[in-house]
């Protein structure tokens, strides 16, 4: 079972490698990938280093261009495209179609992977992905449960990875505009959610603070109350009279207590999400769950979750604390 | 231009459906979508009733389309799929890639539902390859970027599918696994007792300023506007737009209807009845807050 890293920059891969990443997956500095943030990402040079730094070390690297281009952009990421086979990525993570189908013709010795922004949730799905396009693996959605997961593993064509530990989506990828609603910024268009230039706190006498996504009351917060990043989906609002977090807290997905199932599933790989973060982040996660993993395969009757590998991953989770998410029944 | 209803988006008595129906059936609208695409737990009506409801409006001289769920989970769902596709005697909406594959294996032609990601000609003609025979945009999609899209379609020696606009309707914004209605309620998913009947236009969610923001429906999030582009019509007609679709609503289905028609018959622009879509404008899709900075 393979542990796939995030690498927002180049000392954030190499830090995933170091930690014992199997494979980093990265994105170009542009809209080309689901985390174009200002400062992250690399330009070819940069990837370039980090592609020699990870192969020397015998570790992979896979470039996500997982966002949905409109007609007038289609080409650039075509050339996206065309940039990764030339630098020598592994595989490139892909959701569109048009994308999928130019890297199949132009390129078919580059594996495709389905982004977990192309939203498949079905065997039949996986399969119109794969007769289509020869997908080798997909990447699912976070919203199946541990059973779906394991019932998908035996029907799918394709290897599955699921994501294992990072913030969470709790929303069908790829589908969401929640983001869009309220900023014109889109995850599939942009690559960005709820971005940093439309959030604006206000401070107030008493030490409490207000935070607005383009204007949008998102959430306040009283004195001395942790605050979390104002994605509409974990900002707290009025429903029936209550207020309260209608979506979903500010809290990280951990599947560490499920690590055996998911092996036992045939999973082939975990992701772990957080091209965002930085190399501390990368280096703890990475190195825990690299632990994790070990221990299965060297006793794996004998495996728990260690409370000090679960201290780790807290420490560095959204709000400080972790969920099964969907994969636990009860969180639906 | 045609004029289509949406599927239904929330859940009503298994009464307040079929009357509504009837009341369509008599209204001016050429295109019925039919059938759950929210939360395969709603059995007010089963997939049975909703082909012999397929039916009936066929008999009375509708077009009928039956709608796929679009978040597929559970081989139960599945089997409602397969159902809809091989026994509905209709062409499908396909509200994800599962409905999509099970059209493409059968022969059946569909109509790639809003929350089917389609954002560039090459995917759209692919599609087409596929049995697609309409496409309806998704909501972030305005018109600089169908216009495009159809252009380059064009340019590629591939016709134009059907195209069709949702012009009045809340749009729907995501989808999860979680059943934001039961999480309001405080009941779990598994034994939530289809509270959501109780909710016909959806759960209103405001921000803590007591601004209308979001609708809870079921596991479905919706913006709160009634975006209407009613006064887009000159616009609409310029892009080729061959189906107006509405959105049902518990009150005001059949006037919104009559509106549409009486606008497309008069070749006027109505007046509007809805809130801006700023989605349509290549905005923010909602409408901001006064002292939203720039």
């Amino acid at each position: 079972m393979q542990l796939v890293c995030p690498a927002g920059n180049l000392p954030a891969l190499q830090a995933a490698v170091d930690a014992g990443a199997n494979a980093v997956y990265a994105g170009f500095r542009d809209q080309t990938n689901a985390r174009a943030f200002p400062g992250l990402n690399f330009d070819e040079a940069e990837l370039r280093a980090g592609i020699a730094y990870a192969h020397a070390r015998g570790a992979k690297v896979y470039l996500a261009l997982n966002t949905y281009p409109d007609s007038a952009r289609l080409a650039g990421w075509y050339a996206a495209v065309d940039r990764a086979a030339d630098l020598g990525c592994d595989a490139i993570i892909v959701a569109e179609m048009a994308v999928l189908d130019y890297a199949a013709r132009k390129h078919p010795q580059l594996p495709r992977h389905l982004s977990v922004q192309g939203s498949a949730t079905t065997a039949p799905a996986l399969r119109y992905m794969y007769e289509r396009f020869g997908i080798s693996r997909a990447v699912l959605p976070r919203v199946l449960s541990i059973q779906q997961v394991e019932r998908l593993c035996e029907r799918s064509p394709v290897p599955l990875e699921t994501f294992a530990f990072g913030s969470l989506c709790i929303m069908v990828e790829g589908r969401c505009q929640l983001s869009s609603y309220v900023t014109g910024a889109s995850p599939n268009r942009h690559g960005v959610c709820s971005p940093a230039k439309f959030v604006r706190w206000e401070e107030h006498g008493d030490g409490g603070r207000t935070v607005r996504l383009n204007g949008v009351l998102m959430d306040r917060y009283a004195p001395a109350e942790p605050a979390g990043y104002p994605t509409v989906c974990k900002g707290r609002f009025g429903v029936a009279g209550e207020v309260f977090h209608a979506m979903e807290e500010p809290t990280s997905l951990n599947t560490l207590e499920i690590l055996p199932r998911l092996a036992q599933a045939g999973v082939v790989a975990l992701k772990i999400e957080g091209r965002q973060r930085g190399v501390a982040y990368v280096a703890t996660v990475t190195r825990t769950w690299r632990a994790a993993i070990d221990r299965l395969y060297a006793a794996p009757l004998a495996w728990t979750a260690e409370p000090g590998w679960q201290q780790a991953l807290s420490k560095h989770a959204e709000g400080h604390q972790t969920t099964l998410g969907p994969y636990h029944r009860a969180w639906h | 231009m045609k004029l289509s209803l949406a599927p239904l988006q929330y859940f009503w008595p298994r009464d307040d459906t079929l009357a509504f129906y009837r009341g369509i059936a008599a209204t001016k609208i050429d295109i019925v979508y039919l059938g759950e695409t929210v939360c395969s737990k709603r059995r007010e009506l089963r997939t049975r009733d909703w082909i012999a409801l397929a039916r009936e409006l066929a008999d009375a001289g509708k077009e009928v389309v039956l709608s796929s769920l679009a978040l597929i989970e559970a081989e139960s769902e599945l089997g409602v799929l397969g159902r809809l596709v091989e026994d509905g005697g209709a062409w499908i909406e396909a509200n994800d890639l599962s409905a999509v594959q099970a059209c493409r294996e059968r022969g059946v032609p569909f109509v790639a539902g809003p929350s089917l990601n389609i954002y560039n000609h090459r995917a759209l003609a692919m599609l087409v390859e596929d049995g697609l025979r309409r496409w309806v945009p998704g909501v972030e999609q305005g018109h600089v970027l169908i216009g495009e899209l159809r252009a380059a379609l064009l340019a590629g020696g591939v016709a134009m599918p059907e195209l069709e606009v949702q012009v009045l309707g809340r749009p729907v914004l995501a989808y999860s696994a979680r059943c934001f209605t039961a999480r309001a309620l405080d009941v779990a998913k598994d034994q939530c007792g289809f509270r959501c009947i109780e909710h016909v236009d959806g759960l209103p969610l405001a921000t803590r300023d007591g601004a209308p923001f979001l609708r809870i429906n079921g596991i479905q999030i919706q913006g709160d506007e009634i975006a209407d582009l009613g006064p887009e019509m000159p616009k609409l007609r310029e892009l080729g737009v061959d189906v107006l679709r509405i959105a049902p609503r518990h009150e005001g289905t059949e006037e919104a209807i009559l509106h549409y028609d009486r606008a497309r018959i008069a070749q006027t622009t109505p007046p509007p009845i809805g809130a801006r879509s700023g989605y349509w404008h290549g905005e923010a899709g909602m409408t901001l807050p006064a002292e939203a900075p720039p």
